[in-house]
């Protein structure tokens, strides 16, 4: 290899002028999290909406959260942010397509609901297992309590369902920070957008890449740490938990 | 033009007929006094052509005219045409009588890692030369220089950077481009939003789509684009340029005598008439796939480059305008 390493390039001056390297880094973090948190709190409550839907009793209602699962889990993400970003504003009348192109921070808010209503597909599909695998006995005794159907879900449910799902939830958390990295097409200046940004300028690409790869990494130990720490916080002696069958 | 006539058969083959080497071996005997070189012991690049019979070009997809992939799914361009003369004199000194050529496509991330670990030995792209970047490759002398303008569309009426105060541009990522806006956004506060194109197509549509007022850009690449957009009497060029930027082959760092070896061949061709048959060829007339005619006259700077060929990756070596590269009040160029 003719390569010349060169890490201390993290300490010098970006071509902006105003930020070192190292800072070009950290903003990039600083998108990629707040694009994947926000989007996160998206998918959450979106998917346990449609997640419920498909186990409602009525049949129409289940076939829209499944078709709504099938649209978004099916078209690759990379197309998705494509669509939302370039295509959307073509089809609004004109004066709200204007609009939404000259919003500041577009990408931005383009990569949070893409990567939203993404996620909320899979985390709508987990809900719906999570139901599914609580025994009928449970639905049957909240309503034999006099509880309504809201009630039995909000009360008996989802406390439970969720609790099941939580070890996919977690790999779908870590898929959303690892997926925000797409939103770079639309031009947001995420993490990996930043190491790209920077093997340009400095050319020093194994450098930035390296950076990134262990920023990545840390974050995402640190996110699997934390689930499991709610895991562990939530768990209810006696019912289904991780480990239990160790 | 038998030369000519040889390069297109092989960018139409995309490689180099090998001949055995037993007639490569009798080229070196008879070769040996015209070309020293050989005789010494060989190093770097030049070794592995000669051990291998062959080289690797990095190529571009999608960047035109310089190295893009035709409808024929060929790799061709004006870098690859200059790549091309470079592998001939190589050959000649080397005395072999074939070199393999082997286009490997590279993206403006690769580039960088595909060169240091020796799988592309030329990058005949449309890479900027710049003091940084020197850091961590070579440059051969430059072959192309652009300036940076705006592309805005006829109706918005912007003239200058400063018609954009408050406005939004687009840049594409990673470009010298970005880090000049970028600059020249904070110096003279002009409170423009610039927002970033994944890359040269996407920062065009954002230009299209109405996301962006104005993209900048290198004045050869809008050109490119404005000639194979839907309606490209809709855009306007800037005339404003707002620093001016060599263009060069890449190499790899220490490896002198490659260098010296891809310096001499391309001092050379710049004196020969082909060089300007070339020229030609790719930008004033019309290129495929599309037949569009990028109608753009060698920039003055260019032919003060061609004339004393250098490979300085400082702009100022560069400016014949009467102005400095770095003041956006530039007079126009052509």
């Amino acid at each position: 290899m003719n390569y010349h390493w060169n890490w201390s390039i993290f300490g010098e001056l970006s071509p902006d002028g105003v930020q070192t390297y190292g800072q070009t880094l950290l903003s990039g973090l600083g998108w990629t999290l707040s694009a994947s948190l926000l989007g996160w709190v998206m998918a959450l409550a979106l998917g346990m909406l449609v997640g419920v839907l498909r186990t409602v009793p009525h049949p129409w209602v289940r076939r829209l959260g499944t078709a709504y699962v099938e649209i978004f889990r099916n078209v690759p993400l990379l197309v998705q942010m494509f669509l939302w970003y370039f295509v959307m504003p073509e089809l609004l009348p004109q004066a709200t397509g204007d609009w939404l192109k000259t919003l500041p921070n577009a990408p931005f808010l383009t990569a949070v609901v893409c990567l939203g209503f993404f996620t909320s597909a899979r985390v709508a599909v987990q809900v719906t297992a999570g139901i599914d695998a609580l025994s009928g006995g449970q639905r049957l005794a909240g309503m034999a309590l006099g509880l309504s159907r809201t009630q039995t879900y909000r009360y008996i449910l989802l406390p439970l369902a969720l609790r099941i799902v939580l070890p996919p939830l977690t790999s779908e958390f870590l898929n959303i920070i690892k997926n925000s990295s797409v939103a770079l097409t639309i031009g947001l200046m995420e993490l990996t957008a930043s190491a790209r940004a920077i093997q340009e300028f400095s050319f020093q690409v194994f450098e930035a890449f390296s950076a990134a790869t262990l920023i990545y990494v840390v974050v995402n130990i640190g996110v699997t740490a934390a689930m499991h720490w709610l895991e562990r916080r939530v768990a209810l002696p006696g019912s289904i938990q991780a480990g239990g069958a160790r | 033009m038998s030369l000519n006539l040889k390069l297109k058969q092989n960018l139409k083959l995309n490689r180099i007929v090998v001949v055995s080497a037993l007639a490569a071996g009798a080229a070196v005997l008879s070769t040996a006094g015209a070309a020293p070189a050989a005789a010494q012991e060989l190093t770097g690049t030049l070794a592995k052509i000669k051990r291998t019979g062959a080289i690797t070009l990095g190529v571009r997809d999608g960047s035109i005219p310089f190295s893009y992939l035709d409808d024929k799914q060929q790799y061709q361009g004006y870098s690859i045409d200059l790549c091309m003369q470079i592998v001939l004199a190589v050959q000649k000194q080397l005395g072999m009588s074939g070199v393999k050529v082997a286009m490997n496509p590279v993206t403006s991330a690769n580039r960088i890692p595909l060169m240091a670990n020796g799988t592309i030995d030329l990058e005949c792209g449309s890479t900027t030369n710049n003091a940084e970047r020197q850091r961590q490759v070579a440059f051969a002398p430059t072959m192309f220089v652009i300036a940076n303008r705006l592309l805005t569309k006829k109706s918005a009426g912007i003239r200058s950077l400063a018609d954009m105060k408050g406005k939004t541009l687009v840049a594409s990522a990673g470009t010298t481009t970005l880090k000049q806006m970028t600059i020249l956004n904070n110096e003279k506060k002009l409170g423009m939003h610039i927002v970033v194109g994944k890359d040269h197509p996407e920062s065009f549509l954002m230009l299209e789509t109405g996301r962006a007022v104005a993209e900048a850009n290198d004045d050869i690449l809008l050109a490119a684009q404005v000639a194979s957009s839907k309606s490209p009497g809709d855009y306007v060029i800037g005339t404003e340029a707002l620093s001016v930027e060599p263009y060069g082959i890449m190499l790899r760092r220490d490896d002198p005598a490659f260098k010296q070896a891809v310096d001499g061949a391309l001092t050379r061709f710049y004196k020969t008439p082909e060089f300007k048959q070339v020229y030609d060829k790719w930008f004033l007339r019309p290129i495929p796939p599309k037949g569009i005619n990028l109608n753009f006259p060698m920039p003055a700077q260019l032919q003060a480059v061609i004339a004393k060929p250098t490979d300085s990756p400082d702009p100022a070596a560069y400016a014949v305008a009467p102005a400095p590269a770095t003041a956006p009040a530039i007079a126009p160029v052509k």
